[in-house]
């Protein structure tokens, strides 16, 4: 008797279907355009795909659309750069030395749960209406991500290379520099991700307070005159910012960490 | 260089708060431009020993002195059992790490770092990563980060037990080829007895934990060695010798 060997691995396998990716993206799109045309939706509820991109463009001619994306852009980088750097200088003294490891991580446990959308009020009380309490939201909204994550990095550092370091003379700061940071890389880099998604939800709530600019205030004033289609406008620059951010971040990635 | 290593015992507290004697009254010299290895079952401590004359252990009691005028070259420089490459660095970073700790100028380090991984065999890998590399290459690169600072002591700690046999016993002709030419001091940890005795001068034995010496015995064979030494009666002999010494050692360290 002659038994075959069996393949029993085939469930496991995972093909990829590239030309389905695109094609659930434009169908859903098509659907969408579709619906909006036989006027089954009301365009109030559901303004077409063509419609948006329509508004899109004369918004961009009149310079509208950019005055809103610099105003937002310019928030969420400058709150994203000032959380970043303190929120890894954080994370690496809370990691590196024992007695701010038990000054901050208390600390750090206790503030991190707090949603930060509840300290706007707050930050709003001390540092004014003003451009100033929107950076401050976002810059501690990327903070406790990159700090925890940093931390956590900063731990995770692999002994055996520290004494090697020690081993070739490294004091402190060198170590810091050349072993500490560059182990802690990748986990710092993946808790700027988390940190980039959480600045555009803080941007967002940021700019419904008191603002005449940024795309938070365009969704906003939209809505409340029920311009539908200037809204979807605005989201869809939302999303576009969003997957330019975890592209961006994606290159820098590879930009920095080319030993893997 | 001499290092001296005097009535060293180290103990360490486990996390349960008990102590662990790694050390005990050690006393030990390796004289200059002496290779000796250091020899034992494993767990006997002779890793530590090792971290200890490299300024990474701090001993419980006793002391480790080097004796000599090093000349503006650093006391040791370490090879380590799994490399410990870092893994950010080109190879040509790896081995100009050392140099760039002792604040040597970049040009400098540049030189120095050709000229040995000229000698390791690694010319044409300067840009690849440690990942990129094999075992065998890997070590070359940590001996090579090692030799370029020029050490006063060269330290061992097993560096091609993590290897397979055959690109041991390579790298093993090839330490000692560099090593005729260099005559470095060095203290070699291992746990492999025709290492021990086919690259030493003389051969420490320690026991298992709490390491203790049990014999140093000075190897009957000359200089250069030769592939050939490994079936000569000199060979046979101190490696039969040495295992009768360890070999109840061996054995009860197996079943702790």
């Amino acid at each position: 008797m002659r038994l075959p060997v069996p393949d029993r691995t085939r469930f496991l396998r995972r093909p990829e279907h590239r030309a389905l990716r695109v094609l659930g993206v434009l169908g859903l799109v098509g659907l969408w355009e579709g619906l909006a045309r036989l006027g089954l939706v009301p365009v109030l509820f559901l303004p077409s795909p063509v419609g948006v991109l329509q508004e899109g463009w004369t918004m961009l001619r009149t310079g509208e659309l950019l005055g809103h994306l610099g105003a937002s852009l310019e928030r969420l980088l400058l709150g994203f750069l000032i959380g970043a750097g303190l929120g890894v200088a954080a994370g690496v003294l809370v990691g590196f030395f024992a007695v701010a490891e038990a000054v901050g991580a208390p600390l750090i446990a206790a503030t991190f749960p707090i949603p930060k959308i509840a300290l706007l009020p707050l930050l709003i009380l001390w540092l004014g209406l003003g451009e100033a309490s929107k950076v401050a939201v976002i810059a501690l909204g990327v903070f406790f991500p990159t700090a925890i994550n940093t931390h956590a990095g900063v731990r995770q550092a692999d002994p055996a290379l520290v004494r090697a370091a020690v081993a070739f003379g490294s004091r402190r700061w060198s170590v810091i520099r050349k072993v500490i940071l560059p182990s802690a890389l990748p986990t710092i880099l993946a808790g700027l991700r988390l940190g980039a998604g959480t600045a555009l939800l803080l941007l967002v709530a940021a700019e419904m307070i008191a603002v005449e600019s940024g795309i938070g205030f365009l969704v906003l004033h939209a809505g409340n005159i029920m311009a539908t289609t200037k809204l979807m406008v605005g989201i869809v620059l939302l999303s576009l910012l969003g997957v330019l951010s975890h592209w961006g971040l994606g290159r820098l990635e590879r930009a920095l960490i080319r030993w893997r | 260089m001499r290092v001296v290593v005097e009535r060293l015992s180290k103990t360490y507290v486990d996390r349960r708060g008990q102590a662990v004697p790694a050390l005990r009254d050690v006393s030990l010299t390796v004289a200059s431009e002496e290779f000796l290895a250091l020899l034992g079952p494993s767990g006997c401590g002779k890793s530590t020993l090792l971290g200890v004359v490299a300024g990474l252990t701090p001993a419980t009691s006793g002391a480790v002195y080097f004796e000599g005028e090093p000349a503006g070259r650093p006391l040791t420089a370490m090879v380590f059992q799994e490399f410990a490459l870092f893994p950010w660095r080109t190879v040509q970073g790896n081995v100009e790490f050392g140099l760039e700790e002792l604040g040597v100028a970049r040009a400098e380090r540049r030189r120095r770092a050709a000229a040995f991984l000229e000698l390791m065999g690694l010319a044409g890998f300067e840009d690849r990563y440690p990942h990129q590399l094999s075992g065998g290459m890997r070590q070359r690169v940590g001996i090579a980060r090692a030799l370029a600072v020029d050490p006063a002591v060269l330290l061992m700690d097993e560096p091609f037990s993590a290897l397979d046999a055959q690109t041991r016993q390579l790298m093993q002709e090839e330490l000692l080829a560099i090593w005729e030419r260099t005559r470095q001091t060095i203290l070699y940890v291992t746990h492999n007895i025709q290492e021990a005795v086919y690259m030493a001068d003389r051969v420490v034995v320690l026991s298992r934990r709490p390491g203790r010496v049990l014999a140093e015995i000075a190897v009957p064979l000359e200089r250069p060695r030769t592939e050939a030494m490994l079936g000569a009666g000199a060979f046979l002999e101190t490696t039969e010798r040495i295992w009768t010494l360890i070999k109840d050692q061996a054995r009860a360290a197996l079943v702790e």
